[in-house]
């Protein structure tokens, strides 16, 4: 990106403005030279990471005693086991069924309550500032807090059993914790949505209402016809980015239930399982799947949804 | 803004009540940490709305030497702090690049920078553990820092690029004429004014390091170098086996409330920083 070609340079830029031109490809180096410690740093934290997982995930080490030495040696080879680990067994569905539930689950009560929480907070004329730091509470919680935090609300003794009148074993395993761990994720970022649609509204045209109202469409139809179809741009956009981190979510399951129990465990968290019994291979096969995952996702949502994403850090140029 | 029109009495308490629900909803469950916290240890599995009587034991066992919080605390401000700091020297160049240079290949940078702020971060952290193994950085602050800019750095880039677009290009379009290189122009006229943006954008990613749980409880396995997230969910109580939630809802509270005072002084920046970038 930092070379400018004549042969490119000069059929775009009329011979008579040299000087614009050489200043372009000044500016396409000063660009090159900012951008550079940036990718350098994404480079390592990123791109190095991507294919040694890849690597990693490929690398098989087995264990053997040497007959001549007595040592043990560890051997290692490429192929195919830790992705075979992956695909088969008891682990094989349930940590995807269980990512994409939780995913597709929260990320709709989260449209849903953000939505209405957004409307409402639209036509608030008093107390804006109020609600505003209230939405900005839950966003601020570390989610390791939240999940402890829930857990206690949890409890077989705590409040959500006190004010539901219920016994149940909420944060043990099974339907319940998944519920839990829903419930909190909801909490947590639906008041994140309602702010993103929020600014959407904002931007709607007061006059787009009035010619509704003279027109005589009902609030509803209002509603459906110019509020929904305006803020669209927005909301895509930040499902998006509500559902990949969804998909990647740790530490709410992992706090709030507990790692090892079979509702709730997401891939992330059942490749730090296999990190943290050092069965790197496998960890890195569960890891690199992950990648592939969110990467589909995200390419598949863009081309159904048109999310525009760099549309929004291009569009006012000059 | 839009809406002034319709301010019949009948919509007005409607529109309280729909006020009144969004904080109860928001408020509700951190005032309940709060209030498990003020607790005495023996009522803690007392469901009333007010603590009687108030007692900050819960505190006192939270600061108890043997947990290591206090530590805890400042690891993680050197963590997210520094984190911050170096996040946002990297970041500026970049986002000023992204707002106002011309150049080939912007669209391509962009996704770059969306793409990685998409990243799953176990698919870092599975590779970069067996990496910090072999270098000798486990328990090490720089194991917790330079991960933590793989989040920091599209949001804090992203950000960034928001704010330098939104000031008039005149200003630069003025230095160059008076004789400013662009980077001149960059660094006495852009950043001078851009600094509420550097400010906003710092918030963000101090907050986003200072929640940061995978990395920290990856990286990390001594006592003195964890961080407050990973060290609260540690907390035993008097027996093994049973939590002791009132203690660490009180960490939970001294966690929580720095961020909180800056989300109460700061909100209107913060909202902005958020809705511009729109990342997270």
């Amino acid at each position: 990106m930092s070379v400018i070609t004549p042969t490119r340079r000069s059929p775009r830029t009329p011979a008579s403005r040299p000087a614009r031109s050489t200043r372009r490809a000044g500016t396409g180096r000063l660009a090159a030279a900012l951008l550079s410690p940036t990718f350098l740093v994404l480079g390592l934290v990123i791109g190095y990471p991507v294919v040694a997982a890849l690597r990693l995930s490929f690398q098989v080490s087995s264990e053997s005693i040497d007959p001549e030495t007595g040592f043990k040696v560890t051997r290692t080879s490429f192929g195919l086991d830790n992705y075979s680990t992956v695909f088969t067994g008891e682990n094989f569905l349930r940590p995807w069924w269980n990512t994409t539930s939780f995913a597709l689950a929260s990320v709709t009560l989260e449209v849903l309550i953000g939505v209405a929480m957004a409307l409402v907070m639209h036509r608030a004329l008093r107390g804006r500032a109020l609600v505003r730091a209230a939405v900005l509470v839950p966003w601020a919680i570390p989610t390791a807090i939240s999940g402890l935090l829930w857990k206690w609300i949890f409890n077989s003794e705590g409040v959500a059993n006190d004010l539901l009148n219920s016994k149940i074993l909420w944060s043990t395993d099974g339907f319940h914790a998944w519920a839990s761990v829903v419930i909190a994720d909801t909490w947590k970022t639906a008041p994140f949505i309602g702010l993103l649609v929020l600014a959407g509204l904002q931007v709607i045209p007061g006059e787009l209402y009035e010619a509704a109202r003279v027109d005589g469409a009902s609030s509803w139809r209002t509603f459906w016809r110019i509020t929904l179809p305006l803020v669209r741009p927005a909301l895509v956009v930040a499902v998006l980015f509500r559902i990949l981190d969804v998909l990647r979510m740790f530490d709410l399951p992992y706090l709030l239930v507990g790692p090892r129990k079979h509702s709730v465990e997401t891939l992330s968290m059942i490749a730090f399982q296999e990190m943290s019994n050092l069965r790197f291979g496998t960890a890195a096969a569960y890891a690199t799947v992950l990648f592939a995952y969110v990467a589909v996702v995200a390419f598949a949502f863009v081309k159904l949804f048109g999310a525009d994403l760099i549309g929004r850090g291009t569009r006012s140029q000059r | 803004m839009s809406t002034t029109a319709r301010t019949g009495h009948g919509r007005s308490w409607v529109r309280r009540i729909g006020i009144a629900a969004i904080v109860a909803y928001c408020l509700a469950p951190f005032y309940w940490m709060v209030v498990s916290s003020l607790r005495r240890p023996a009522d803690q599995f007392s469901n009333a709305l007010v603590p009687s009587p108030v007692s900050f034991d819960n505190y006192a066992a939270a600061f108890d030497e043997r947990n290591g919080f206090g530590r805890a605390l400042f690891n993680s401000l050197l963590v997210a702090g520094t984190t911050t700091v170096i996040t946002l020297v990297v970041a500026i160049s970049a986002g000023y690049a992204v707002a106002r240079l011309d150049f080939r290949g912007k669209s391509l940078v962009l996704t770059l920078v969306i793409a990685c702020s998409m990243f799953p971060p176990i698919t870092m952290v599975v590779p970069l553990l067996e990496l910090f193994t072999d270098a000798g950085w486990i328990n090490t602050y720089q194991a917790m820092i330079v991960p933590s800019m793989s989040f920091a750095l599209p949001l804090a880039v992203w950000n960034l690029s928001a704010f330098f677009r939104q000031m008039p290009a005149e200003l630069e379009s003025a230095a160059q004429v008076d004789g400013c290189t662009p980077a001149q122009a960059f660094r006495k006229v852009i950043l001078p004014l851009a600094a509420p943006g550097v400010f906003t954008t710092a918030i963000l990613v101090f907050i986003m390091s200072w929640n940061e749980f995978l990395i920290a409880v990856s990286v990390v396995n001594e006592r003195q170098k964890m961080t407050s997230n990973v060290i609260v969910a540690l907390f035993t109580g008097q027996y093994k086996f049973d939590q002791p939630f009132g203690t660490q809802m009180a960490a939970g509270v001294v966690v929580t409330l720095p961020l909180v005072i800056a989300v109460l002084v700061f909100q209107r920046r913060i909202v902005d920083g958020l809705t511009a970038g729109g990342l997270k």
